[in-house]
């Protein structure tokens, strides 16, 4: 694989809320309602602040980066290795909000980490492409 | 999450052990010793590590004379190709949950 290495892949999900942003930003952002839809967590709405999300599985240990009250919040997610950003953002709608939601990494060096599975990877990332296609 | 997941995903999660892992993906085979001389923890740890990984897939070993070697199995990972399409449904489950929750919340 030839990408530079700064190149990044993401995921996207994005939904229209019949919320407005104000609310929805409480749920994105109080950790008792965190947990309600997310996993358990010690969440701060505090630029720096490090979190932790707890599944069963595993933890997912995270830094918050961006706090603009009820527009955009971002936060890394790293989980097994690799490393990603979490980027939410709110736009109003005339009938509530557009949230999306990027997971944002999967950087190509990374996988340099990882340089002897090249199989692995290069199906990894084919994979992702599909899931991008069908994000948009 | 399938079980197969469940396991890579709790055997890397440990840093010494994807340490490990990711020192023979990148170097390929070594001996007990010297991954133990770079780890940073004794060798009954090292030994443990790669057990668990050998349990996972990730790793296999190969006895010659008194040592053991251990080779990376990057066939395992296979199923983690899967990772962003299982990150996408984890998203879009997460969505549904956030939207029930809405609906529940006082304004």
């Amino acid at each position: 694989m030839s990408e530079p290495a700064t190149e990044t892949r993401s995921v996207v999900v994005e939904r229209e809320i019949p919320f407005p942003p104000e609310k929805i930003w409480r749920a994105l952002t109080q950790p008792h309602l965190i947990e309600e839809w997310l996993m358990k967590n010690d969440f701060k709405p505090a630029v720096d602040h490090r979190f932790n999300l707890r599944g069963d599985w595993g933890q997912v240990d995270c830094q918050v980066l961006t706090v603009e009250p009820h527009k955009t919040l971002s936060y890394t997610w790293e989980a097994l290795g690799l490393e990603s950003v979490v980027t939410w953002t709110l736009t109003p709608t005339r009938t509530g909000t557009h949230l999306r939601m990027e997971q944002r990494g999967f950087r190509a060096d990374q996988q340099q980490a990882y340089q002897g599975a090249k199989f692995g990877w290069q199906r990894f990332f084919a994979n992702l492409e599909q899931v991008l296609a069908r994000a948009d | 999450m399938p079980d197969v997941h469940d396991v890579l995903f709790r055997t890397l999660a440990d840093p010494t052990r994807r340490a490990l892992f990711e020192r023979l993906c990148r170097e390929g085979e070594q001996t007990v010793g010297a991954l133990t001389a770079r780890a940073g923890v004794s060798q009954p740890a090292v030994s443990k590590h790669l057990g668990v990984l050998k349990q996972a897939g990730l790793v296999r070993d190969r006895h010659e004379g008194r040592q053991t070697h251990y080779s990376a199995q990057l066939g395992a990972l296979a199923p983690l190709i899967d990772w962003t399409s299982q990150m996408a449904g984890f998203w879009q489950s997460r969505f549904d949950r956030l939207e029930d929750l809405l609906k529940r919340m006082d304004q």
